[in-house]
């Protein structure tokens, strides 16, 4: 888990080019100014590049929470 | 500018890379979600060398946008306006229709709905340049391979719609087609299902990228920014083998070997020449030894006569481009060099970092491919005189010789024996005029770009007076080499609004010639002042002092008068032709 989260973070950093982030669990959308729906959608295509998977719709729909994104991440290794 | 780059390598990159103060304004009108494509563009325009300023057109309002007088688009006043459907969406609109007669007219909807756009925009007096997408050419294999016989079928009339807007752009001067369909086919994955069905993202954000790319290739194009001259390698480039060990009959040209690679290389680089592009030959060879294929060979495609100019020597490669950038007088970032040897292609790379030198594949089976996928030719105009300029180019090599056995300029000059030829614009000129305020970065007073219906308007105002100035010598003719546009800005008062001339004629005097003509004619007409200004660019110091040279007064850091009744004519060696 926190490995996966470590990678996460790097890459949110660099996506919503905010060097401050710091992701736990917990972390939702609210949390960080440039999490919009917009760069959700960015984040999404590198998470599935970095990772080399792809999320099904009803994954990317579902996720409520960073928590659930590293689950997701979890299921699809 | 790098070819494939990923939208976030894009990012990455644009993110650091140094601001110019070449402001662009663009604006995108789309029926999909355009953010990731605004965005790219704008990082790919950094990249070229712009400062750009986007304007995002409001989701899926292409229409309203442009009726609207009191828009923000008009407020933002772009130069060019980039209109990008998507035909996933178009083909909605497409079902929406029940009939088959409908269906069968729903080109002709998308054709007019393009007249249209180009209306609204006239009418709100905007002048700037439209970028169309075509149509993703997407079957809905609903018909299958009947689709040819079946009007009414989706795909039938996206290859209908697509004929329609080439037959607009044929006709408006202001308007181009993008070719969606020609961009995709090298990716793979270009569009990702699930996140057009989750996001309304239409093509993945790298194909955006990648259509970014090219689209900022053709505006760098429009803005007057494109690759003039190709220079080629010989051995193992433009023939396989080594002339000088192998001899000529023993190169891989026409169908030796994997000469059939090569002849179609040469066939590309001959269709390259013929629609203007200047062809060079920069190789290590001893020089008789490498013309030997080209004089002899009956298989070459290329001849002599192709060449504008031909170096072959032992020198350093980066100096032999050097030369034959002096002899040209073009920017090295109009220049393209291809070698199959990598050591040579990182030697000019690193000495002339502003030239162009694509990494030739191993392969030449993949030298004309991958050439071809680059798209380094882009270009914004087109005109039948750009075929002739290699004859220019040998004739101005002549001159160079001639130069080093006279010793006194004047002399020189005069045995040229110039016959300069100045008239207002005239109508079978237009597209030259047009295209010389497009191309010309140098001798340029204010680098003000016009358009075809530019030059008419100016031709027709009663407020302009239009020179365009042809020249000839003993050598040959050099067609129409420089224009110039005065505005009148009271009744007795010009503002000199262009002043443009071809470097090919640098140094003969054709601006004293010029300016000679110019004052006796305004002298005519009574006016007692011609105002001039400068405004420096990056690449037009060469006309810094042109204003001082030409006897102005300069009245504050970019502006300069000249009182009429005080001028003295010029000394020059043209004579004038009557007209």
């Amino acid at each position: 888990m926190q490995e996966y989260l470590d990678e996460l973070n790097l890459l949110f950093r660099e996506v919503f080019e905010n060097e401050d982030i710091t992701l736990t669990p917990e972390t939702v959308a609210s949390d960080i100014d440039e999490w919009d729906s917009i760069n959700h959608i960015y984040l999404v295509v590198e998470i599935e590049k970095h990772f080399n998977i792809k999320f099904t719709s009803s994954q990317i729909l579902e996720w409520k929470n960073v928590g659930e994104i590293v689950n997701s991440i979890q299921e699809k290794r | 500018m790098d070819f494939n780059l990923s939208f976030r390598a894009l990012q990455k990159l644009a993110k650091d890379f140094p601001k110019s103060n070449t402001a662009i304004k663009i604006a995108v009108l789309g029926n999909h979600t355009t953010t990731f494509f605004c965005k790219a563009i704008e990082n790919q325009l950094v990249l070229a060398g712009f400062n750009p300023n986007i304007f995002e057109a409001d989701f899926d309002q292409i229409d309203i946008t442009l009726i609207d007088a009191s828009s923000k688009l008009y407020d933002f006043n772009p130069e060019i306006i980039i209109i990008f459907e998507s035909t996933l969406k178009i083909k909605d609109d497409f079902y929406a229709l029940k009939s088959n007669e409908a269906r069968a007219q729903f080109h002709n909807d998308l054709l007019n709905k393009a007249k249209n756009r180009i209306d609204f925009l006239n009418k709100n007096n905007s002048s700037a340049k439209i970028i169309y997408a075509s149509y993703e050419l997407l079957d809905d294999e609903l018909y299958g391979n009947l689709f040819s016989k079946v009007p009414h079928s989706f795909y039938n009339q996206l290859w209908k719609a697509n004929t329609a807007l080439i037959n607009i752009s044929e006709n408006e001067n202001n308007f181009y087609v993008f070719d969606i369909n020609k961009h995709i086919k090298n990716i793979d994955a270009y569009r990702d299902w699930p996140a057009y069905i989750n996001s309304d993202l239409h093509y993945t954000i790298d194909t955006f990228a990648h259509f970014s790319y090219h689209m900022t290739l053709f505006i760098k194009a429009l803005k007057g920014s494109f690759k003039k001259c190709l220079i080629i390698d010989l051995d193992n480039t433009t023939w396989g083998g080594i002339i000088g060990d192998d001899g000529i009959d023993k190169i891989q040209i026409g169908n030796l070997g994997i000469g059939k690679a090569f002849t179609k290389l040469q066939k590309w680089i001959k269709e390259l020449k013929e629609r203007g592009i200047i062809i060079a030959v920069c190789s290590k060879n001893t020089e008789e030894v490498a013309k030997e294929p080209f004089i002899k060979h009956s298989e070459m495609v290329l001849k002599l006569e192709d060449i504008s100019i031909f170096v072959a020597n032992w020198n350093n490669k980066a100096d032999n481009i050097r030369y034959i950038q002096e002899v040209l007088n073009i920017g090295f970032d109009s220049m393209v060099f291809i070698d199959d040897n990598p050591a040579e292609r990182d030697i000019v790379k690193q000495s002339l970092p502003l030239v162009t030198v694509p990494n030739l594949p191993e392969d030449p089976a993949l030298y004309l491919p991958y050439l071809t996928d680059l798209n380094l030719f882009e270009t914004a105009s087109f005109s039948s005189n750009d075929k002739d300029r290699t004859l220019q180019y040998q004739q101005e090599a002549e001159r160079k010789k001639l130069i080093t056995s006279v010793t006194n300029m004047d002399d020189y000059l005069k045995s040229l024996e110039m016959i300069g030829e100045i008239k207002s614009f005239n109508s079978e000129d237009v597209s030259r005029i047009a295209q010389l305020t497009q191309r010309s970065n140098q001798f340029n007073l204010r680098t003000k770009r016009y358009t075809d219906e530019d030059i008419i308007h100016f031709m027709n105002s009663e407020n302009h007076v239009t020179y365009s100035i042809k020249l000839k010598d003993k050598f040959g003719d050099y067609g129409l080499i420089s224009v110039i546009i005065l505005e009148k800005t009271d009744a007795n008062t010009f503002f000199i609004d262009t002043w443009i001339m071809s470097c090919r004629v640098l140094k003969r005097g054709v601006e004293y010639f010029a300016m000679n003509q110019i004052v006796e004619q305004l002298l005519q007409v009574n006016a007692s002042n011609l105002i001039g200004e400068y405004l420096e660019t990056p690449k037009n110091k060469l006309v810094s002092d042109l204003l001082d040279k030409l006897s102005f007064t300069k009245t504050n850091e970019i502006n300069y008068n000249t009182e009429l009744k005080e001028f003295n004519n010029f000394k020059h060696f043209i004579s004038c032709k009557n007209i």
